[in-house]
């Protein structure tokens, strides 16, 4: 019967071939049609993995490393390979109870899951790294060490120069869209860390790894075909010497100020003290965030680099420049002398601008004693002379020698956050007294360096390297270069030498004499600053300054360059809210600072002692250490804690993202005022928590005092 | 007569035996390839016995030790043992209840020690030899109903044995039986209109009701329109036309969503929608009827991204193949575990990854040219026994190819059935091996009459 039914295998091997036919297109569709699959089998199956190269190196004017890498080791589990650990040991070593163990183990499962490996602990510190690598084997292959690379700083100083590396925030993240970051990353906050990022960071690799369903790295794409290597940062060499900042930190200490050197020949920054600061290993590592907000809340802003930052009145330091102009613009000559009876009497009777010394002065004797009326005089000879149409070209005209002297605008220093200091103009003086309705008398305080001016140290600095080269300057830079070359053209505008007006060498020897008396002569306000067999030139500066209206201590200015001759260093140094004069303080700190780089070293036995004074000398403003004092007990009864729910420590961390518009001072200063806001009501808001700058808002300067 | 003492010289269908170790060493490489991992020593691990290649290299010796014992074998034992075969595998399966090992939901192993044993697995070769026994008996007259509900009952009582195992998929392997009986005069009725059921059923569960209603009743008006002459002759053809379509809409609109809401529970239609990677359309409507068409509509529109976990991931496996595949031990989701039981049941997919369209094409012209083969074999044979068995062989092996392709590449749901041959495992591996074994045997001896 069955022959009758043979045409049905006809019909069974159609049904074959259809369902052949129909898988075939289907695999079709799905293999070659179809693209959607493959990115999706690329997403879930291959894993970029990026490799991050070392960052570069800093070295001083030596050689010596000053910032370098080191590898701290973070302890890692495997939870699913735990099994036959002895744990009690385990604990025993980390320090730790089983439940606490325990309760950690289940904290990562939950977070990472079983068979991925996780943190432990984090940077393990030395002790524990070195009882754990002797019994590491017990514990494997559950429990090993991963080395990550951290910032190490091999000389505890510069903290301020060489600045931090943080993790990036959001905000950095949208403002460097191209630039390959990631959040999780870490990039370069302050200091060099930033300005030089670029360089610094390097170039990132890129490893695929092949991944599985439990996201486990397993092993490399096609055995690294398309890996890129990662490519290390390059390192810097900077015109820093590491040892005087060592020593320039050291006298500093207690005391707020700065001190900036700088080679005049290069425009090199030898040191930028900026005290209070912190020791740079405090931002690196585990304790980092906790470090971070106590610095960060520090009344006394251990995080500012004052060196450019900060800015104050010149003072008498000014009356060099005032000098210059006078003797370029032909309105006096050495010879040129001026009495002081007590008063400046050139604008009156009615307010007059005190001076201390009697008696009558030359060009040279007006700086050595920093005679008031004298530069007043001056001042008034070049904004009266006549030919300039109004007083708004001949202040115009004035400002512009300032300008020319790096005042009144950002120098342009290779760090961040740096400030351009005030120069008043005449569309100021137009604002407050209205248009014409004003003359010299209105800022004769500028004339010796009070009122409306100010300055940053650094731009200090850089005028006395001015001075000394007698009328160049290179822009201040700490970077000299960069290892294999200056990719990014970072260095170009450092590599110009600046002569912006050409004043003849004789005016400059002019007022080097006078400012040679200052620390040679024994009438000389600087004596403090003298250092056998060294000619200083320097110049002193008492600044008058208010907070908040208040009248507070004076701050002690000194500045100059050595040797005269052949000039290789020229400083500034301020004590903020010192009191007494520029002599007393600022001077033997320029002094020693002179010494130890000329000399390489201080090896009098007087000198060291008076190093050992100075550094040990507690200048810090009684009004700070209130401040702290209430912090401290702020802290004490609210702890960390309460700011943590206030918002606090998160607000901190959003707003690290430094920008160069909107500079780090300004954020801390908002910051601190919404924390005032923040604090309890009853407070009194003057006395919380507020950071004092150096330049808060000061009033026109009262006459008087002998600068 | 005389007869040729068995021996393993005699002729055999080389052919056959070729396309059965080829496709049984492409499976031994996909499943090394799924466990292969680069940092390991082959040679070690494969000499260790840990691993599924080495212990699927293990089978693979053990089933040509049984090929052979076969092939020695006199072929009248075949024709002569079938109902107690069927009995011991009946009564076998039965065991499973008393001695049964679970392994994966499914109480259905018997456990031997160096293997375990599916005894539903195996008990296809001795059901259908037991089939090709009934209808090969001289007073078989299978034109009779009589007869046709007999031979259903042999292939279906195994059927009810696994389902009672919780053992859905196997079970339906059983249906493949009525592959050999439509050869040997089986109404077709039966067949077409079974085989149009499970169709249009996978259909519902693939579409929405509104797709498959307005595809219905185009297809509907197609067949009236091609047929118009017929239908002038003979008015009734209409009627069952109309009658035919009347009734895929009943059941396609209401009986399974009726099905789906009020029958089934809520985590039953789950799985079953999650057999072919859709989520339950019906699940809003147990909240709400009035908005429940709305809804159904929007939801089965969403992208694949609710796709069930394993033939989401089996379809980025083929699908990232690509034309020609990403090579040998490069598929990233092979190696990615990505695939859950890829060496079993989704061993197709690593074949996918690797070799890529061209790859899978050529495997399947391998299945497709083994089973013209058995087709080929079946309709030279002399004895009804021998066409019977061979066409139960090639339905099963039909069945398993179609189903278990078809869930890798989202065009069937998911039931857990080996590919013949590749899919790791003693049971299946040994299963398949006997019967295309027996079958060559019995091609062998097609000289004798076998009864």
């Amino acid at each position: 019967m069955s022959v009758y039914n043979e045409s049905r295998k006809n019909i069974i091997k159609i049904v074959f071939v259809a369902l052949f036919v129909i898988v075939v297109i289907r695999l079709f569709t799905l293999q070659v049609i179809t693209s959607k699959y493959k990115t999706l089998a690329e997403d879930q199956g291959i894993f970029r993995k990026v490799v991050y190269p070392d960052r570069g190196l800093v070295f001083d004017r030596r050689k010596n490393c000053i910032l370098q890498n080191t590898s701290i080791s973070d302890l890692m589990v495997t939870p699913n390979k735990l099994k036959g650990i002895d744990t009690l040991l385990f604990c025993k070593i980390m320090n730790i109870d089983t439940a606490q163990f325990k309760k950690k183990i289940v904290e990562l499962i939950i977070k990472n899951g079983r068979s991925r490996p996780s943190v432990f602990e984090p940077l393990l510190s030395d002790e524990k790294m070195a009882i754990l690598s002797e019994s590491m084997y017990r514990f494997s292959p559950a429990f090993y060490l991963q080395e990550r690379s951290v910032r190490s700083y091999p000389y505890d100083a510069a903290a301020n120069v060489l600045g931090y590396t943080a993790e990036v925030d959001t905000n950095f993240l949208k403002k460097h869209p191209e630039e390959g970051y990631v959040s999780g990353d870490y990039a370069g906050m302050t200091g060099l860390e930033r300005s030089y990022e670029k360089v610094l960071m390097g170039e990132r690799g890129i490893e695929y790894w092949k991944r599985d369903n439990k996201n486990r790295l397993t092993e490399k794409l096609d055995k690294g075909a398309f890996d890129t290597m990662a490519v290390a940062g390059k390192n810097l060499y900077t015109s820093l010497d590491i040892e005087l900042q060592e020593l320039g930190e050291k006298l500093m200490q207690n005391k707020l100020g700065s001190i900036v050197a700088v080679d005049p020949k290069t425009g090199g920054v030898l040191c930028m003290v900026s005290s209070p600061t912190y020791k740079p290993q405090y931002l690196t590592g585990s304790e980092r965030r906790k470090h971070f907000s106590e610095l960060f809340l520090n009344p006394s802003l251990p995080l500012l680099n004052r060196t450019v930052s900060a800015t104050y009145s010149p003072g008498s330091t000014f009356k060099t420049l005032q000098a210059l102009i006078g003797l370029h613009e032909g309105v006096i000559s050495t010879e040129t002398v001026f009495s002081c009876s007590g008063a400046f009497y050139g604008c009156g009777s009615g307010k007059p601008m005190g001076c201390l010394d009697l008696g009558t002065f030359n060009l040279r004797s007006a700086i050595t004693v920093s005679d008031n009326t004298y530069f007043a005089n001056v001042m008034q000879r070049v904004i009266n002379k006549p030919g300039f149409a109004n007083i708004d070209s001949a202040l115009s005209h004035w400002d512009n020698y300032m300008y020319a002297f790096g005042l009144g605008h950002k120098l342009g220093v290779d760090l961040p956050s740096e400030k351009s200091g005030n120069i008043p103009t005449p569309k100021y003086y137009n604002k407050v007294y209205g248009t014409g309705r004003w003359n010299f008398c209105n800022f004769r305080s500028v004339s010796i360096g009070q009122g409306e001016v100010t300055v940053t140290p650094l731009q200090v600095a850089n005028e006395m390297a001015y001075i000394a080269n007698k009328g160049w300057y290179y822009i201040p830079h700490v970077v000299d270069s960069i290892e294999g070359g200056d990719k990014f053209g970072l260095l170009d505008k450092y590599k110009k030498k600046i002569r912006p007006v050409d004043i003849p060498d004789s005016v400059f020897n002019s007022v080097h004499d006078g400012m040679q008396e200052v620390v040679q002569s024994p009438r000389g306000t600087g004596v403090g600053a003298k250092v056998s067999d060294i000619i200083i030139c320097g110049k002193t500066g008492t600044v008058e300054n208010y907070y908040k209206g208040v009248k507070q201590q004076n701050h002690s200015f000194f500045c100059g360059f050595a040797p005269r001759d052949n000039p290789k260093i020229a400083i500034m140094c301020v004590v903020e809210n010192s009191g007494r004069f520029g002599g007393t303080y600022a001077a033997p700190i320029v002094g020693l600072m002179i010494e130890k780089y000329l000399k390489d070293s201080i090896t009098e036995k007087a000198r060291i002692d008076r190093l050992d004074q100075l550094s040990k000398l507690n200048l810090i403003p009684p009004r700070i250490k209130a401040e702290i004092r209430k912090q401290d007990s702020i802290k004490h009864s609210k702890d960390l804690a309460y700011l943590q729910a206030k918002g606090f420590i998160k607000a901190i961390k959003d707003t690290v993202g430094i920008d160069d518009d909107q500079p780090e001072r300004e954020e801390i200063n908002t910051l601190k005022t919404e924390k005032s806001k923040g604090e309890k009501p009853n407070k009194d808001s003057n006395t919380s928590l507020k950071g004092i700058l150096p330049n808060e808002k000061k009033k026109n300067s009262k006459m008087g005092k002998r600068p | 007569m005389y007869q040729k003492r068995p021996s393993i010289t005699q002729p055999k269908d080389r052919i056959l035996i070729l396309l059965y170790v080829a496709i049984a060493l492409i499976g031994l490489l996909c499943i090394f390839s799924v466990e292969y991992r680069g940092n390991e020593d082959v040679v070690k691990s494969f000499f260790a016995f840990k691993k599924n290649y080495s212990k699927q290299f293990v089978y693979l010796l053990a089933c040509s030790v049984i090929a052979t014992f076969i092939l020695l074998m006199d072929s009248k034992f075949f024709t002569a043992t079938p109902n107690l075969l069927y009995i011991f595998g009946i009564l076998l399966m039965i065991a499973t209840f008393v001695v049964g090992k679970t392994v994966n939901g499914s109480k259905s192993w018997i456990p031997l020690g160096f293997m375990n044993l599916q005894p539903v697995e195996t008990c296809k070769i001795f059901t259908a030899l037991a089939l090709a026994k009934y209808l090969s008996r001289s007073e078989t007259q299978f034109s009779k109903p009589n007869a046709q509900l007999i031979a259903s009952g042999i292939c279906l009582l195994p059927v009810l044995f696994s389902l009672l195992q919780n053992e859905t998929g196997l079970a339906l392997v059983y249906f493949s039986f009525l592959l050999p009986m439509y050869r040997e005069g089986f109404p077709p009725v039966y067949l077409v209109t079974g085989a149009s059921l499970g169709i249009l059923l996978i259909l519902t569960l693939l579409l929405t009701p509104e797709q498959l209603i307005i595809g219905l009743t185009l297809i509907g008006i197609a067949v009236v329109y091609f047929s118009k002459r017929k239908i002038k002759r003979n008015k009734n053809l209409l009627f069952m036309v109309v009658l035919i379509w009347l009734t895929s809409l009943f059941f396609v609109g209401i009986a399974v969503p009726f099905l789906f809401k009020h029958i089934f529970q809520s985590y039953q239609s789950d799985r079953i929608f999650s057999m072919v990677g859709r989520d339950n359309p019906y699940k809003i409507s147990l909240e709400s009827d009035t908005v429940a068409i709305a809804k159904t509509s929007s939801l089965a529109k969403k992208p694949a991204d609710n796709e069930n976990y394993n033939v989401k991931q089996s379809k980025i496996a083929i699908g990232s193949g690509g034309f020609l595949g990403k090579g040998f031990l490069k598929g990233t989701q092979t190696q990615g575990d990505f695939v859950p039981e890829q060496h079993t049941d989704f061993i197709f997919t690593s074949l996918g990854e690797s070799f890529g369209f061209v790859g899978s094409v050529v495997l399947m012209i391998l299945y497709l040219w083994l089973l013209l083969r058995i087709v080929f074999i079946a309709e030279r044979q002399r004895s009804a026994f021998s066409r019977v068995y061979a066409y139960s062989v090639a339905a099963i092996i039909f069945f398993h190819v179609a189903i278990n392709i078809c869930m890798t590449i989202g065009l069937a749901p998911v039931i857990g059935i080996t590919l013949p041959l590749m899919s790791y495992g003693g049971s299946s591996l040994l299963t398949f091996t006997i019967l295309i074994f027996i079958l060559i045997k019995l091609d062998t001896d097609r000289q004798m009459v076998l009864r």
